[in-house]
């Protein structure tokens, strides 16, 4: 079931006419017509989820925005996509720039914001220019600007560019970088909702979920919510990348296992090479690695299916994380360590120095684990891993600290007899990988030959 | 070098400081920086902010202290190309070390320096978002994606020739 | 007319009324003593300070009387308020404490531990942070981060290889002058206080800076290697300055001014800012009206040394452990029990030359 990318396919829908004929900005006439109460209403019966990551109810976010009198308010779109394995915004903006346009719309109406920001990060400098030419063609054909449908509501959308910072994903962060400050996050309280960009009340939304106001208005917020299961509703882009024989960007609607979506030939297609999986990191690098003898079965013996729910069952003991959407896949012939410390260089790299615990132990971990790759590692240094992170995580003043802590928690917690390995075979360890061992996966090989 | 924006540039600036609500026209640090790098030289020298902020009416050392806190600007100067190569996890699964190393030894340079002709700048660089399209690298403002050996001794080849035209 | 309702809130099971909007960290130290977290960023007279070195965090184990539930995480004392019927855990809290061990260490992984040769020493709050949550080694084997030396005006120097980040500097620049001129350069863990360019830092209040930063970062170079804290007697004196108040405290040693600085409170604030004349440029007595020797914490190491028998100008401190884990300390060994030369009957001053073992039969 798409609801976002079904027209991807269609010539030109990048642009206004191919787009405005093929169903594109109804919603907007639907939502003029209704009153901005009415539309958080039907955003909260959808029951949509933030996309960006922790998934928190969209409809309860916007019902959080204050409304003094007098005070401008406004809706900022975080397309600073930096979480890696993560890149279904950049597709969505690339090829469908129209519908985050409009949803922007429907949702600056609902919200009452005259002055919208599309904050993206700084190196999609060409969908600068893409969603640049998106908002002109819409202000051109009465969208956007004065008066629109003659309503009497002005809105206007302005795409402002970073300029290479994971941290300004983070909403506090983000608005601080819109102030043109360094992305230093801020403490909270005092939420956006009630002082975000220059002390006005603001909303955050990450670029799907404000796509996906498109479709919830156009079929209504029950409808919306029957797709999917529990409260995973709708459908849910996720980007796909490591060893798999199709990379890419799929929509789903959270009904499918684990198991189908890796192997199916309509979604991934399964590991390159007849190779077996050996791990996966199922939403985006900050949340847990988990190895394939608990991906496909959740530690009930269910099967684990591709929703917010049934991705965390087992909590990070034995489940992981919906998270971004960023679906990294690890075959059996990768190294975790490896892998877990190009994580490490990320966070130590992006880690904005505020706080002590993040900006010393970031680069600790690293330093620790890039030893251990190198051959020249302790057995203590496992255990002295372990206790950075959990001195890290819940620590910060932002969620980078979690996110820092819980690859390597969760790398060393399914993947200790690998970094022990590496510890105990200094030379070998530098001239072939640790393999597949126990965590093996359980299925037959699907697809290869 | 005069350091000083065309007539053209500076519209363009009030086009971006208009985005903003009044008085917080810091808000414009940001775009007005990437011009500035764009237009000087692929690089922020402190003069270069220095006017900057006086296009702004802030102090020097907030922009100072954006500058030097985002990664995309360089504060040091930099190759004509800067290949920004990423290594983060899923760029490294599909080989990007490989393809660090072997534009180290093709070029003869470190992770960070500029050849001699001032050409080509290498720069590792984490996750830019093309994880599906890995291994890859950002080149000025687009991403070069699937690569291999041969694709870099082409871009090679082909940044070398139109230098030399 | 209706006064406004004070919370009541309970911090390491010690009771304290306070207004409404007063942060944990101030209702700690209404309490005093070991109730209060140590804060190494937070200063009550900066505006935005705090929330950022995370070596105030406590438990809130009750959220308020209106909604009993615990936060989930542990919060900064500094920048979070009270509700009415809080309940706070501090050091009675062993998540907080191992927090805090955490925080330290990584505090410490990238400072040089010159305390030797630092100036800061024996007023430095990472040392008594340190001491008092600290382990006794570090975890900590790579290449330590290191920084050049930096003059930054005529008499202040940077040593940035010590500086924690707690941005107090900034935003004293920020906040008491007009053109601030330093501030936090690249980010992460190579984020440093700079001015980017080498430039001086010259303005009437911009010596504040020093008596701000909590560690050796900032020091005055008027002062620089001229003497030990400890071994310098504080004392209270003002005079007439057309820009600042001019109450401030003289480091002496006989006649001689070693430095002058800003008065602090027991928690290590200055009471009032004061101008770079009287800092750097008033060094003789003659110049100040003394009042008297300050009054210093019993547990400093200033109080070393000095005021003996004259404890009155020494503020004792309540002893509140007791309270607060609600017995007395353990007594864990009898000396006499276990050693044949230390009974109680002999006096050991009545001896003449060193004891010998012969005194005690």
């Amino acid at each position: 079931m798409k609801l976002l990318l079904q027209n991807a396919h269609i010539e030109g829908i990048r642009f206004y006419d191919a787009y405005r004929k093929n169903g594109g900005y109804q919603s907007v006439e639907k939502a003029f017509k209704m009153s901005t109460d009415a539309i958080v209403e039907e955003v909260k019966k959808s029951g949509l989820r933030g996309r960006g990551g922790a998934g928190f109810p969209t409809g309860m976010k916007w019902s959080f925005l204050a409304k003094p009198e007098g005070v401008p308010r406004h809706l900022v779109c975080n397309a600073d996509e930096s979480e890696p394995g993560t890149f279904k915004d950049r597709y969505l903006m690339e090829f469908l720039p129209h519908l985050l346009i409009e949803g922007l719309i429907v949702s600056s109406y609902a919200l009452g914001s005259n002055a919208t920001y599309i904050y993206i990060r700084g190196e999609y400098a060409w969908i600068t220019d893409i969603l640049e030419q998106a908002i002109a063609e819409a202000k051109q054909n009465g969208w956007l600007g004065k008066n629109i449908l003659g309503s009497g509501f002005d809105c206007e959308i302005y795409v402002h560019r970073g300029a290479g910072a994971y941290i300004c994903g983070e909403e506090t962060a983000l608005i601080e970088s819109l102030e043109g400050k360094r992305g230093n996050p801020r403490l909270k309280p005092p939420f956006p909702a009630i002082q975000g960009v220059w002390m006005r009340p603001t909303v955050v939304n990450n670029v799907e979920t404000l796509a996906a106001i498109v479709p919830i208005i156009n079929m209504g917020g029950e409808e919306y919510a029957k797709i999917g299961v529990g409260r995973s509703t709708g459908t849910k882009l996720l980007s796909v990348c490591g060893n798999v024989n199709k990379p890419g960007v799929y929509e789903i609607d959270m009904t499918i296992s684990v198991e189908e979506f890796i192997y199916s030939d309509k979604y991934c297609g399964g590991i390159p090479n007849g190779k077996r999986l050996k791990a996966c990191i199922p939403g985006g690098s900050s949340v847990p690695i988990v190895p394939a003898n608990l991906l496909f079965k959740t530690a009930k013996g269910e099967t684990r299916m591709m929703n917010y729910e049934s991705l965390s069952d087992g909590g990070f003991a034995t489940g992981t994380m919906m998270g971004s959407g960023g679906f990294i896949v690890l075959d059996e012939d990768q190294c975790v360590v490896r892998h877990t410390m190009t994580l490490a260089r990320f966070y130590n790299h992006e880690s904005c120095g505020q706080c002590s615990p993040c900006r010393e132990g970031t680069g600790w971990m690293y330093k620790i684990l890039k030893n251990i790759e190198n051959g020249q590692g302790k057995l203590s240094d496992i255990d002295l891993l372990w206790d950075i992170q959990r001195r890290i995580e819940g620590n910060t003043i932002c969620p980078l600290g979690d996110a820092a802590a819980w690859p390597v928690a969760a790398a060393i917690r399914h993947f200790r007899d690998e970094f022990e390995w590496h510890v105990l075979n200094p030379e070998e360890s530098q001239r072939r990988n640790y393999g597949i061992a126990h965590y093996a996966d359980p299925l037959p090989m699907v697809g290869a030959v | 070098m005069s350091i000083k924006f065309s007539q053209e540039q500076l519209n363009k600036v009030q086009e971006v400081i208009a985005r903003y609500p009044e008085g917080k026209q810091k808000s414009a640090l940001i775009p007005l920086l990437h011009m500035a790098q764009d237009t000087f030289g692929g690089w922020l020298d402190a003069p270069v902010m220095d006017y900057v902020a006086e296009l702004l009416h802030i102090l020097p050392i907030e922009v100072y202290e954006v500058a030097t806190f985002y990664s995309m600007f360089n504060t040091k100067p930099v190759g004509k190309h800067l290949l920004e190569v990423c290594r983060t996890g899923p760029c490294m699964l599909n080989g990007s070390d490989e393809i660090i190393d072997y534009i180290k030894s093709k070029l003869g340079i470190n992770e960070g320096e500029t050849t001699p002709d001032g050409l080509f700048t290498l720069k590792p660089v984490e996750c830019l978002g093309a994880c599906g399209y890995a291994p890859m690298m950002q080149l000025g403002k687009n991403f070069r994606e699937h690569l291999t050996k041969e694709k870099v001794d082409a871009l090679i080849s082909e940044l070398t020739a139109k230098a030399g035209n | 007319m209706s006064e406004v309702q004070n919370f009541k809130v309970t911090i390491d099971n010690i009771t304290v009324e306070v207004a409404p909007g007063t942060t944990i960290l101030n209702a700690a130290r209404a309490i005093g003593g070991e109730v209060a977290p140590p804060a190494m960023c937070y200063y009550s007279k900066l505006k935005d300070s705090g929330g950022k070195c995370r070596t105030c965090l406590v438990e809130v184990s009750k959220g308020s009387e209106k909604d009993p539930r615990p936060m989930p995480k542990l919060v900064a004392s500094c920048r979070t308020t009270v509700m009415d019927g809080m309940e706070v855990k501090n050091i009675t809290s062993e998540k907080v404490l191992d927090a805090r061990k955490g925080i330290v260490e990584m505090l410490l992984i990238n400072h040089p531990l010159d305390c030797p040769v630092c100036d800061q020493a024996g007023e430095c709050d990472l040392q008594n942070l340190s001491y008092e949550h600290g382990s006794e080694k570090t975890r900590y084997e790579f290449k330590r981060r290191t920084f050049e030396k930096e003059d930054i005006g005529p008499y202040i120097q940077l040593h940035m290889t010590r500086c924690i980040m707690c941005f107090r500097c900034v935003y004293t620049a920020d906040q008491l002058t007009d053109k601030r001129e330093h501030g936090i350069l690249d980010r992460g863990d190579h984020a440093q206080i700079s001015t980017l360019l080498g430039k001086s830092l010259d303005h009437d209040f911009i010596g504040n800076v020093i008596d701000v930063c909590p560690v050796g970062a900032l020091t005055d170079k008027t002062f620089r290697f001229k003497n030990r804290v400890w071994f310098a007697k504080p004392v209270d004196a003002h005079r007439d300055c057309p820009t600042c108040k001019g109450k401030v405290r003289l480091w002496m040693r006989g006649e001689e001014v070693f430095r002058v600085t800003a008065r602090k409170d027991e928690w290590g604030e200055v009471e009032d800012f004061i101008c770079n004349d009287c800092r750097f440029h008033k060094k003789e007595t003659k110049d100040w009206v003394i009042e008297g020797p300050s009054v210093v914490d019993r547990r400093s190491v200033i109080a070393q040394g000095h005021y003996q028998g004259k404890v009155g100008m020494v503020k004792e401190q309540p002893r509140l452990i007791d309270q607060v884990i609600g017995k007395a300390p353990k007594l864990l060994m009898d000396i006499h029990s276990i050693s044949d030369v230390n009974r109680p009957d002999v006096d050991l001053s009545q001896i003449e030359g060193p004891a010998h073992s012969d005194d005690f039969e």
